[in-house]
């Protein structure tokens, strides 16, 4: 991607989840809550999922239409259909931490802008958790 | 954007763990500049929409840093987050992303319930 292009897509990004909602965690646990049946669940969230797939759903097949992207010379898209236990495993630990923190990767990143000294300690937490899982993951893997 | 120009599909937590991985600075630059932009968009947005972007629950350090190491961890181990497996991969009928989103949102729901239930909602 063009370098001015991967900003502005950031930036666009960005705006998106301020926006919807997703940078304040009480909306993204109200989502999560059914303390009291469906009348704590805050489903908004569920509709900025669900109209970024209304969009996603079209634009990938058109696009996936054309013989290669505009910059590279192929498409490079995932094939597994594989279900293992990394899949699920990952997904169970993130979901841990998004529920107890209200953050997933977006909103934690975009709301280092705004200062937020809970979003500082999440993202570096986060981004250490990454690179010691990568290196782990490489030294197991070889 | 990604799709069509690099013909890639990417979530959020793909294009920075990216950054961490053995491969050509080139690489590494487009996925710096996005998180640049992510982190500009904030700047922004909070000075524009201040009451949208807040940290609005009560949570200690210590369950922050938690929670970051679980989705640092989690996500790379997964292979991906909302943005990757919900948005993209959900759009795609990835069964594989069809399983982590039904994973991840049936642990978070359970962990916001019992945060609720044990702690009063403050951890």
């Amino acid at each position: 991607m063009t370098k001015a292009a991967s900003f502005v897509v950031g930036l666009v990004f960005a705006f998106g989840l301020v926006l919807s909602g997703m940078t304040l965690p009480s909306k993204v646990i109200g989502f999560f809550d059914f303390s009291d049946g469906l009348t704590s669940w805050d489903p908004s969230l569920g509709l900025v999922m669900g109209g970024a797939m209304l969009v996603y759903i079209p634009v990938y097949r058109l696009v996936t239409r054309r013989r290669r992207p505009l910059w590279e010379p192929e498409f490079k898209l995932p094939t597994r259909t594989d279900i293992d236990r990394r899949l699920v495993v990952g997904s169970a630990l993130f979901g841990a931490g998004w529920g107890l923190g209200g953050f997933c990767p977006g909103p934690a990143l975009t709301s280092v802008g705004s200062f937020s000294q809970q979003a500082f300690i999440f993202v570096a937490a986060m981004l250490f958790g990454m690179i010691v899982f990568r290196h782990i993951d490489a030294k197991v893997l070889q | 954007m990604l799709l069509i120009g690099n013909g890639r599909i990417a979530g959020i937590s793909g294009i920075t763990g990216g950054l961490f991985r053995q491969a050509p600075s080139s690489d590494k630059v487009w996925r710096a500049l996005f998180v640049a932009g992510l982190i500009t968009g904030g700047v922004i947005a909070s000075w524009l929409f201040p009451s949208s972007i807040a940290f609005d629950v009560e949570r200690s350090s210590g369950a922050l840093v938690v929670a970051g190491l679980l989705v640092g961890i989690g996500t790379q181990m997964g292979s991906g987050c909302t943005s990757g497996h919900g948005v993209c991969g959900l759009s795609r009928f990835s069964p594989r992303s069809m399983v982590a989103v039904a994973v991840f949102m049936a642990v978070a729901a359970l962990v916001v319930f019992a945060v609720g239930e044990m702690f009063g909602g403050a951890v």
